[in-house]
């Protein structure tokens, strides 16, 4: 097969080379548990409240308000159902408002707490580019919100949503706002100092960090639950024995999206752009999914292309050597259209024939020229396929 | 490096001992190997015995370990409609499919090869027990393992020259033994799964069950008559019951009764002494011939009417390019209307047909 080119960063990216080096140290020396009493204890202890320091000061919240989990998912998980069942102890508020293109860990997390614990969940009206419209938000915004999750860009169609907005509408009803900003964190600081958040998750996996590790900000005086219950790590919100080297990675990840976002970002918009642009005009029948170029995520291009078979389509591209993903993908060959694109009205004959690319820091202009080259005869193929 | 080297091939994966032997023989040969899993449908709850899960991970492992791509291709929509659909009509209509045939015909071939083509390989491969041999003229010849015992060409006998074509069997030459000792040389796993994953998509079920909940008009009660037509009792639908069953009729007689036939039109099961069983005539209709000729001439044949029935004597009269008359030398017990009439000379399988008792 031919070299491999990675264009799926919105999955996961590479481990930065700095964070990599920090990891390896820790792993190998940094071996104590932080709640232990001893010095190999206290020396853990340290590099994961230097870690939290690190990741409060960029983000301009005081270092008690992170809390490290497992993932980006975990973070949802905790802030979704830790705050809604919080919330309904407290003021028996009962209903949760959600974008109808939240990520499934919000998502699927709603609809186990409707159907369990008996939420009312209400998905919010979006335009056709996945965009909350903060008027509707507002018309729904009484007492008995229990919580709204609104997602500050989304992983399949690139959308940013106006959370700064919406954070604002929250907050002068006093209704808790979270966040899953696990795409947008990748990309933009974020100063929860200046925006009306209260709670946000993010991922250090999706901006050169290693897997299995992420946080969530818990702005002071939000009301929470702990979720995974056991030992008081975490202030009391998520039992576990902290994953330091991880975290470190993490923190130091965090601080390089903060110092290198904008030279990034310069960079991923001009490929981003010329592949939008490229692919609009010499793919017939397709559409750019999501928000247009300004109010998208900067390294984001998804497509719809009619008549074509989505899955198949990634499979050509890896066999020509393009690492992509669709909204719809998946390993098993399940062929159901993205709940996202159906949400927005697209209809399964263009719903089914989705792909997405992601770019990252390391993506080349020669890399973007060579795919551009190999797309078009890829879709033509696939599309055969399906005669 | 051969002549096949950077040469695409798509490999159709099980996870079992045959088709990963024969993608570790394609690699070996220098071909660009692809895997592929087809996810097949299934009776809702139940799991594909072609495509569960556990054999997906195996054939994902094996595919990493052979550093081969594995995709797994989504054709649950067309093998309702080309291989399930027809087996419940057919069982409703009295006749006893075999789903294996079309699904090889229109699934893992026809539905494999164009998603092949899209991924850039031309010729497809399997783990199938069956040989190919091209003659001077271009035809391909399709042709039985020499292991008798696991033989697949029955099974293959409605693919078309094109096909054959673009087909590659690594295992043409090799009997399960040997194919066995090859997964151990490549230290693949040797695990056994059942020879043919026949009617995999009715879960752990009885197929009559399947039936039953697919289409509840299916199998209607009717009378057993014998062949004098006189009423011996009552059945629960003509496709509980096989020709030749002995067992499970529940009507005593002064000798045990079989089950000689069908009758669809009255939904009559017509059964007999075990001296009225057996025919030397049958028809095979929906003909598809190996070569793309059907003959004009009636031909001596070796003739098997099931996957594990021996290849019996007997002549084949084409009628038809869409029909045949088979005369055996000595009659069978079991010819079943539904099932294929095959047809061989030596090592070579000519093609074959849906068996019918009648000249349609």
């Amino acid at each position: 097969m031919n070299t491999l080119t990675y264009l799926d960063y919105g999955a996961t990216t590479p481990i930065d080379k700095r964070v990599l080096s920090v990891m390896f140290s820790h792993l190998e020396r940094t071996y104590g548990n932080p709640s232990s009493v001893h010095l190999i204890g206290q020396q853990a202890e340290r590099a994961l409240e230097e870690s939290r320091q690190i990741m409060a000061e960029l983000m301009g919240a005081k270092p008690s308000e992170i809390i490290f989990t497992s993932c980006g998912s975990e973070s949802d998980n905790l802030a979704l159902r830790g705050g809604a069942i919080a919330r309904r102890r407290e003021g028996g508020c009962n209903r949760i408002l959600i974008s109808p293109i939240e990520h499934p860990a919000i998502s699927i997390t709603a609809a186990q707490l409707a159907e369990q614990d008996g939420f009312e969940v209400e998905t919010l009206p979006v335009d056709k580019s996945g965009r909350i419209l903060p008027g509707e938000l507002e018309n729904r915004l009484d007492a008995d919100v229990a919580l709204v999750s609104v997602m500050a860009a989304n992983n399949e169609i690139g959308t940013l949503n106006p959370i700064r907005e919406i954070g604002a509408l929250c907050r002068e009803r006093q209704i808790p706002f979270h966040s899953d900003a696990v795409q947008f964190g990748a990309h933009y600081p974020i100063d929860v100092s200046q925006l009306p958040v209260d709670m946000l998750s993010i991922g250090a996996h999706k901006f050169y960090g290693p897997k299995g590790v992420g946080a969530l900000y818990v702005r002071s005086g939000t009301s929470l639950l702990p979720v995974q219950t056991g030992g008081s790590q975490e202030f009391g919100l998520r039992a576990a024995t902290e994953n330091v080297p991880s975290i470190v990675g993490m923190a130091l990840a965090f601080q390089l999206v903060r110092e290198e976002a904008s030279q990034r970002s310069q960079h991923l918009i001009r490929l981003r752009d010329e592949i939008i642009q490229e692919v609009l005009q010499k793919i017939p029948d397709s559409q750019l999914t999501g928000a247009a170029p300004d109010s998208r995520l900067p390294n984001h291009a998804s497509f719809v292309f009619l008549g074509l078979d989505g899955n198949l389509l990634i499979q050509v591209l890896d066999s020509e050597g393009f690492a992509c993903s669709s909204g719809s993908a998946c390993k098993t060959g399940d062929p159901k259209p993205s709940s996202v694109l159906t949400h927005l009205g697209y209809p399964p004959e263009w719903a089914l024939g989705s792909l997405r690319i992601t770019l990252g820091k390391d993506t080349t202009q020669a890399e973007v020229e060579r795919f551009l080259e190999v797309l078009p005869a890829c879709v033509q193929r696939v599309r055969e396929a399906a005669e | 490096m051969s002549p096949q080297a950077a040469k695409r091939i798509v490999v159709g994966m099980s996870g079992g001992v045959d088709s990963s032997v024969a993608a570790a023989l394609l690699k070996k040969e220098g071909w660009q190997v692809i895997g592929v899993m087809l996810r097949l449908w299934s009776d809702p709850g139940t799991l594909n015995r072609c495509c569960a899960p556990d054999d997906m991970i195996e054939a994902r492992n094996i595919a990493g370990q052979l550093e081969i791509p594995f995709y797994v291709v989504d054709a649950k929509q067309i093998f309702y409609e080309a291989v399930v659909a027809p087996f419940i009509d057919g069982y409703a209509s009295g006749f006893t499919p075999n789903p294996c045939l079309r699904c090889n015909r229109f699934i893992r071939w026809s539905f494999l090869r164009s998603r092949a083509k899209a991924l850039g390989a031309d010729k497809i491969a399997t783990g199938h027990y069956a040989g190919l041999k091209t003659l001077p003229d271009g035809t391909v010849q399709l042709l039985k393992n020499p292991d008798t015992e696991k033989d697949q060409s029955y099974f293959l006998h409605l693919l078309t020259q094109d096909d054959l074509l673009n087909t590659v069997f690594p295992l043409a030459d090799y009997s399960k033994t040997e194919v066995r000792q090859l997964a151990r040389e490549f230290s693949l796993p040797v695990a056994e799964r059942p020879d043919s994953q026949d009617l995999c998509f009715v879960g752990q079920r009885d197929y009559r069950e399947f039936i039953r909940d697919n289409d509840p008009h299916a199998l209607k009660p009717g009378p057993i008559v014998n062949q004098d037509g006189e009423l011996l009792g009552e059945h629960t639908g003509l496709a509980d019951y096989t020709i030749g069953q002995r067992k499970g009729l529940g009507i005593a007689g002064p000798e045990p009764y079989y089950v000689i036939q069908k009758d669809l039109k009255n939904n009559a099961l017509i059964i007999g002494f075990k001296g009225a069983l057996g025919r030397r005539e049958f028809f095979t209709h929906n003909m598809n011939w190996i070569s793309g000729n059907p003959p004009q001439e009636a031909f001596p044949a070796e003739i098997k009417i099931r996957y594990k029935s021996q290849a019996v004597p007997g002549q084949v009269t084409p009628l038809n390019g869409h029909q045949a008359r088979i005369n055996l030398e000595d009659p069978l017990p079991d010819i079943t209307p539904g099932q294929a009439g095959v047809f061989y000379q030596d090592q070579i399988c000519l093609g074959g047909g849906t068996i019918s008792l009648e000249e349609s």
